[in-house]
């Protein structure tokens, strides 16, 4: 029976993502390439080499620990659009212990910069959290204007205190060989990332579906009000789940930071706070289907790099068919919905 | 810097400010039609972008300035048809699909602009008009009398968002829309109708503050010209407490930061860095949020989807 319902629930975001992928291939021939040759050419980009999917792998990282957050906040009726600003400031605390860190035994490095990035995605969450549970201040504004406030500051530490003492370009100086996190496959870039990725959307599922604490933030998400009457602390809920989604972007950014671009520049986030926000809703905010809708938005992100190369298609596609992802999926979610409600069915 | 003076500065400070804050304030008037009746569209961004795009499109390909302004008003009509048939008709999320128009905007203007011959030497834009007699007065004159058409037009747009919402019936409507739903239900009006018309309006105001970028400002696209705006419009509406002549003055006052951070980062050895008046509006809006306790004076059903 509940085999048959998670057959079921998989039917929703499969079909969106053939949604999206044709509408992706109308555009890509109505532009004059051909969308066979693209497609192709993404999927080699994707399965081509060990090396190609290594790098969907390290994509998919920080998109699968966003993700599993956001669905955790997303689930307690938070609306945290944060997570950008979040892994923002997970990089700049990151940046900061990692340079410290000459000298020190990796084994106590890497979980200090690891431990202090989460703390500081949390406190960045936290703080959102805490304005709207005791001011009523809508967290749908805080996050989007804490965003740009970490962004900020970062842009003002890398090119004031944190600046390569070079002085050339806007960036820190590369972090002490001491905190590259362990790599787990020779020749590429892959490292233990992706297993913290994956063991934390395994605890963010245990937590939300399975403990106590779980239980009282999907019953705020279900009607505060409700839970209020049950006896429940709403804001302190509200406070846990934000910051727990805070903690996890953080924790994103420290890996990208020692795992991959060993330094802290401007744009160390592609947008993977957004687009954390599409890996939640398609698992429909389950930690676990986020593996998978990470690793899917992991492979689309690498593979429209090779199609761009190979093709000749812009690899912005991937954001319309992001975009339209999402769009898809919230409204066959609706239309269920809506079929559900009527008596006849 | 010893006989560094502060005057002429002070004017291209002061006569940026207005300009900067030209697209917010189009922005923010378009959003807030949408908010008072119900709608919260995080979108902006993305609208922008397409507005900020097929404005320059069309001029691209020949169409007079006046003529692509009104191209992408009309496109940006189209998105708001969209947004407004998902969230207010099958209502979905309106956070949700706000974000997926951001990622929209981007990919679409992103990919069209890639694929497209749109040559490299930009446009003509439009020039600015001196007002006659008044331009010449000295330090008021540059500030607030030799700008582009458009941003003149704030001021009768302030107006008319004034007039339509406050001495209208279809603004009183719109308003219950958001504040009292099942009133104006009651009433015997629609109230997904309103919201429709209200997102549809707003997403074509919005679209002319993003084509000012590409029209008025540069006159050149690039990706991801838009730049925050668009969530500084969101920030604005919250900081001038959703009434159109707040909304102006907060633009304004997001503007003078704009201006301030962009001259400082021309001063090689600034006292402050440019970083502090580029999170200025940001933390500003974070107090005002808190100051008056964040609900009070939003539309009270915003995000709510109308359930009979």
């Amino acid at each position: 029976m509940r085999y048959a319902e998670t057959i079921k629930s998989l039917g929703a975001p499969v079909l969106a993502i053939a949604i999206a992928l044709a509408f992706g291939a109308l555009l890509i021939e109505v532009a004059g390439f051909s969308s066979v040759e693209a497609y192709s050419e993404m999927w080699t980009g994707i399965f081509g080499s060990m090396r190609n999917f290594s790098e969907v792998l390290l994509k998919a990282t920080p998109l699968i620990l966003i993700g599993a957050g956001l669905a955790i906040s997303f689930r307690s009726g938070v609306w945290n659009i944060g997570a950008e600003g979040q892994f923002y400031a997970g990089g700049m605390v990151a940046a900061v212990v990692a340079l410290q860190m000459e000298g020190v035994n990796a084994w106590i490095s890497i979980p200090v910069i690891l431990i202090a990035a989460s703390l500081a995605g949390a406190f960045w969450g936290g703080i959102a959290g805490f304005l709207r549970a005791r001011y009523g201040a809508s967290e749908i504004v805080t996050t989007i204007m804490l965003n740009y406030v970490a962004i900020i500051l970062t842009s003002y530490l890398v090119t004031g205190p944190l600046m390569e003492a070079q002085g050339l370009f806007p960036q820190s100086d590369r972090f002490p060989q001491e905190t590259q996190l362990p790599r787990i496959l020779s020749g590429t870039r892959l490292n233990i990332g992706i297993y913290i990725a994956i063991i934390a959307a395994i605890v963010s599922w245990y937590i939300i579906s399975q403990s106590r604490r779980g239980f009282s933030m999907r019953a705020v998400g279900a009607s505060p009000d409700a839970a209020r009457y049950a006896g429940i602390n709403v804001n302190k809920n509200i406070i846990y789940s934000i910051s727990y989604s805070g903690a996890l972007a953080g924790l994103a950014a420290s890996i990208e930071l020692i795992g991959v671009t060993k330094r802290l520049f401007q744009t160390i986030s592609p947008g993977y706070g957004f687009e954390g926000i599409a890996v939640a809703l398609l698992a429909n905010n389950n930690p676990l289907g986020a593996i998978f809708s990470g690793a899917l938005f992991g492979a689309l992100r690498s593979g429209a790099e090779i199609m761009q190369i190979g093709a000749g298609v812009p690899s912005v596609l991937i954001f319309i068919i992001q975009g339209l992802v999402i769009i898809s999926v919230i409204t066959l979610g609706t239309i269920r919905a809506y079929r559900k409600l009527r008596p006849e069915d | 810097m010893e006989d560094f003076s502060l005057y002429v500065p002070l004017i291209t400070v002061l006569a940026a400010t207005w300009r900067m804050a030209t697209p917010i304030i189009f922005a923010a008037i378009g959003a807030m039609f949408s908010e008072k009746a119900g709608v919260l569209n995080i979108g902006l961004e993305g609208i922008m972008l397409i507005g900020a795009f097929s404005g320059f499109a069309a001029a691209v390909h020949g169409a007079p300035i006046f003529v692509a302004f009104v191209f992408a008003l009309l496109v940006g009509a189209v998105a708001g048809a969209i947004f407004g048939y998902l969230t207010v008709y099958l209502k979905t999320n309106q956070i949700v699909v706000g974000a997926a128009f951001n990622l929209l905007g981007l990919g679409i203007t992103g990919f069209l602009y890639r694929v497209g011959d749109f040559g490299s030497s930009g446009i003509k834009i439009s020039n600015p008009i001196s007002i006659p007699f008044l331009a010449d007065i000295p330090f008021v004159g540059p500030i607030l009398f030799q700008h582009t058409p458009m941003v003149y037009l704030t001021l009768p747009l302030v107006f008319m968002a004034f007039f339509v919402l406050y001495r209208t019936a279809y603004g009183l409507n719109l308003r219950a829309a958001g504040d009292y739903p099942n009133a104006l239900a009651a009433a015997g009006q629609s109230v997904n109708l309103h919201r429709f018309s209200a997102v549809v309006l707003g997403c074509s105001i919005v679209s002319v503050g993003g084509a000012f970028l590409t029209l008025s400002y540069t006159n050149q696209f690039v990706e991801g010209i838009v730049s925050g705006r668009g969530f500084m419009a969101l920030a604005v509406i919250v900081f001038g407490r959703w009434t159109p002549l707040g909304i102006f003055g907060a633009s304004l006052l997001f503007g003078l930061f704009f201006a301030l951070q962009l001259f400082l980062q021309t001063i090689s050895d600034a006292a402050i860095p440019y970083q502090a008046f580029q999170a200025m509006p940001y933390v500003l809006t974070i107090v005002v949020l808190v100051l008056v306790g964040g609900r009070s004076n939003a539309p009270k059903f915003l995000t709510v989807p109308f359930q009979r």
